[in-house]
């Protein structure tokens, strides 16, 4: 065990590494850097001033001096300032992350709890009218745009209440928190309950069809055994897995639920760092969501040697 | 060892297959979802095809008399902010979904099988390092590497494709290597090779035709996310721009504005994508339970 997790780090640091240089060379082969940008706006330009601006940013050094620069200082934790707002770059992402976070957490927990049950509902009474509904419904839900379904529910606030949810830094107490959280979150979070339901119901079939549920079910055990004590338990191992993929898959409805429901998070800065053509910020911030990512995968797989007795890494 | 042919698939479902029209009757019966999510789908590309055809107005002529018009005989959905019908973009958008769906699955799984296959056939450092390459792409999230790449192409239809079709290329090389990796211990690939097949001969005539049933799969599956992936880039700004009528870019268009007073503006296209992807959804479904002998029950 000990051997598999050194070595299944070094290949998260390997890895994270390869995505700092992709997404660094991706971003400077953009056409227009980001003094064309400012100066486009002044309309005349005199390439003394752009020359000293690309100076100041260090724009005018060699893309692998760049590089380094970006990674010596990413690794002593200076992220560089945001060419936009002339701000440090963590002073502008740290306040953003628990916003995110919490948005997130309430996505996940909810896509678990609705799309868990739902899927072992459906892999039970696989093939009735009952199967059929949960898995139209779950094909409907993953065949929205997370944008569209914030704008339906926008939509039914004006209609409901006459008018929307309006995120602010202070909100009135606990609950009024939690319901201008859960809104957006339950945008993303129907989405992922349906991705979380079809993935538990195949895990479920596949538990179903195995020996010990047919000797379980010959012993004269009730179905009511056979379902929750033999299959979920073993189906729920890959569930687990899962996760790691619902983690990318709810932070990509992230970053068009925040633009609909304007909140100040990661996700929605990224996108306006992009238009901007903020190079520190936009690689700072997708190596941070690279970071998130491939830091729940490392957790995951260390999970699963955890709760499944079979699988022992390293051996 | 044959390539891939629906009918000895369906037949091997329990279809009694005697000519084409009864492969179809036994798919409707078997997988009604499925061949709803055909229809679907054909009416979809129907449209795409026909747009001049089934619309009145033309997508991109402004109009400042009907600016905001509601739903009505003249208009059946409306019309935007600058007059243009809402119906006619629609369908003239299909044409967009359409392109941006097809061209960036075939980039994505034409660079997606070559790697694939070369990383499973050659394999030493070449699948080394295609793999570790592979895995990098895939640790971002496909919108933020489509996100990426879209910024660092610049907008325009060509290059949403490309945006679309770089990301998808790990899932389909991965897949495809494993199959390969599979197929190369089979013995028709060991009697190939007591023959004197080349190596080459071999994987173009025998592993890749082989390789072709999970690929449909996959690519039906990545189709739906890839009309998804260009509305979510077009809402951005990040797409396909004007004046071309993306479904997506059509919901962009102050949005959040309109919820308040034209959801018609709001509702319609938002129901376009939806029913497309759950089309492309339903028929991948069913041709995975088709294909992939391992979820027949």
């Amino acid at each position: 065990m000990g051997a598999y997790l050194v070595r299944r780090f070094g290949l998260m640091v390997v890895t994270l590494f390869g995505i700092s240089m992709l997404i660094f060379v991706l971003l400077r082969i953009t056409p227009g850097n980001i003094a064309d940008i400012l100066f486009d706006a002044g309309g005349y330009v005199d390439p003394a001033d752009k020359a000293r601006i690309e100076h100041q940013l260090g724009l005018d050094k060699s893309i692998p001096l760049q590089y380094a620069d970006w990674i010596g200082g990413l690794l002593h934790g200076d992220l560089g300032y945001s060419y936009q707002t002339e701000k440090p770059a963590l002073d502008e992402i740290l306040p953003r992350i628990p916003i995110t976070a919490r948005l997130a957490a309430i996505a996940l927990t909810f896509s678990v709890l609705i799309g868990v049950p739902l899927g072992v509902i459906s892999a039970v009474k696989q093939n009735t009218i009952l199967d059929y509904f949960l898995r139209v419904l779950s094909l409907s839900g993953l065949s929205m745009p997370a944008f569209w379904l914030g704008l339906l529910i926008l939509m039914f606030f004006v209609a409901e209440f006459g008018t929307i949810p309006i995120y602010t830094d202070q909100p009135t107490g606990f609950w009024n928190a939690i319901l201008m959280y859960s809104v957006p979150a339950a945008a993303v979070g129907f989405r992922s309950s349906a991705l979380m339901m079809r993935l538990t119901r195949s895990s479920m079939l596949e538990v179903l069809r195995q020996d010990y549920i047919r000797t379980a079910r010959s012993k004269g055990a009730s179905e009511g055994a056979i379902n929750y004590y033999h299959a979920l338990r073993n189906a729920l191992l890959p569930v687990i897995t899962v996760i790691g993929i619902e983690a990318a898959f709810l932070l990509g409805g992230l970053i068009v639920t925040e633009t609909v429901f304007n909140i100040p998070g990661v996700a929605r800065f990224l996108v306006e760092a992009i238009r901007w053509r903020d190079y520190p910020m936009v690689q700072n911030l997708v190596m941070f969501i690279a970071i998130v990512v491939v830091t729940i995968n490392f957790a995951i797989d260390m999970l699963y040697a955890a709760v499944d007795p079979r699988i022992k890494y390293g051996n | 060892m044959s390539t891939l042919d629906f009918n000895a698939e369906l037949a091997a479902a329990g279809a009694n297959v005697r000519n084409r029209w009864g492969a179809v009757r036994f798919f409707i019966r078997r997988y009604p979802l499925g061949a709803i999510g055909a229809v679907i789908m054909a009416i979809f590309v129907l449209a795409a095809i026909f747009a001049p055809y089934i619309t009145i107005y033309d997508p991109l002529t402004t109009n400042a008399a009907v600016s905001l018009a509601r739903p009505s005989a003249t208009h059946w959905l409306g019309c935007d902010f600058m007059g243009r019908d809402v119906y006619s973009r629609i369908i003239y958008g299909a044409r967009i979904s359409l392109a941006v769906s097809v061209g960036s699955m075939l980039l994505g799984s034409s660079i997606g099988v070559t790697l694939g296959l070369l990383s499973g056939y050659l394999l030493g450092w070449f699948d080394l390092i295609t793999q570790r390459f592979l895995e990098m792409m895939q640790a971002l999230p496909l919108l933020v590497m489509a996100i990426i790449m879209a910024a660092a192409l610049g907008p325009s239809l060509h290059n949403t494709i490309i945006a679309i079709a770089i990301p998808l290329v790990p899932y389909v090389a991965r897949v495809i290597r494993a199959n390969t990796l599979s197929l190369r211990e089979q013995p028709f690939v060991e009697a190939a090779k007591a023959i004197g097949m080349s190596e080459r001969r071999i994987a173009l005539r025998h592993v890749l035709p082989n390789t072709l049933a999970p690929l449909i799969v996959l690519a039906t599956a990545q189709l739906g996310s890839t009309i998804l992936t260009e509305s979510s880039l077009s809402f951005l700004g990040l797409g396909v721009p004007e004046p071309h009528p993306s479904w997506g870019r059509m919901l962009s268009e102050s949005a959040a504005e309109y919820v308040r007073t034209a959801p018609w503006l709001v509702i319609f296209p938002g129901l376009a994508i939806s029913f497309v992807v759950f089309g492309t959804n339903l028929l991948g479904d069913a041709l995975r339970d088709l294909l992939d002998p391992r979820q027949r029950s």
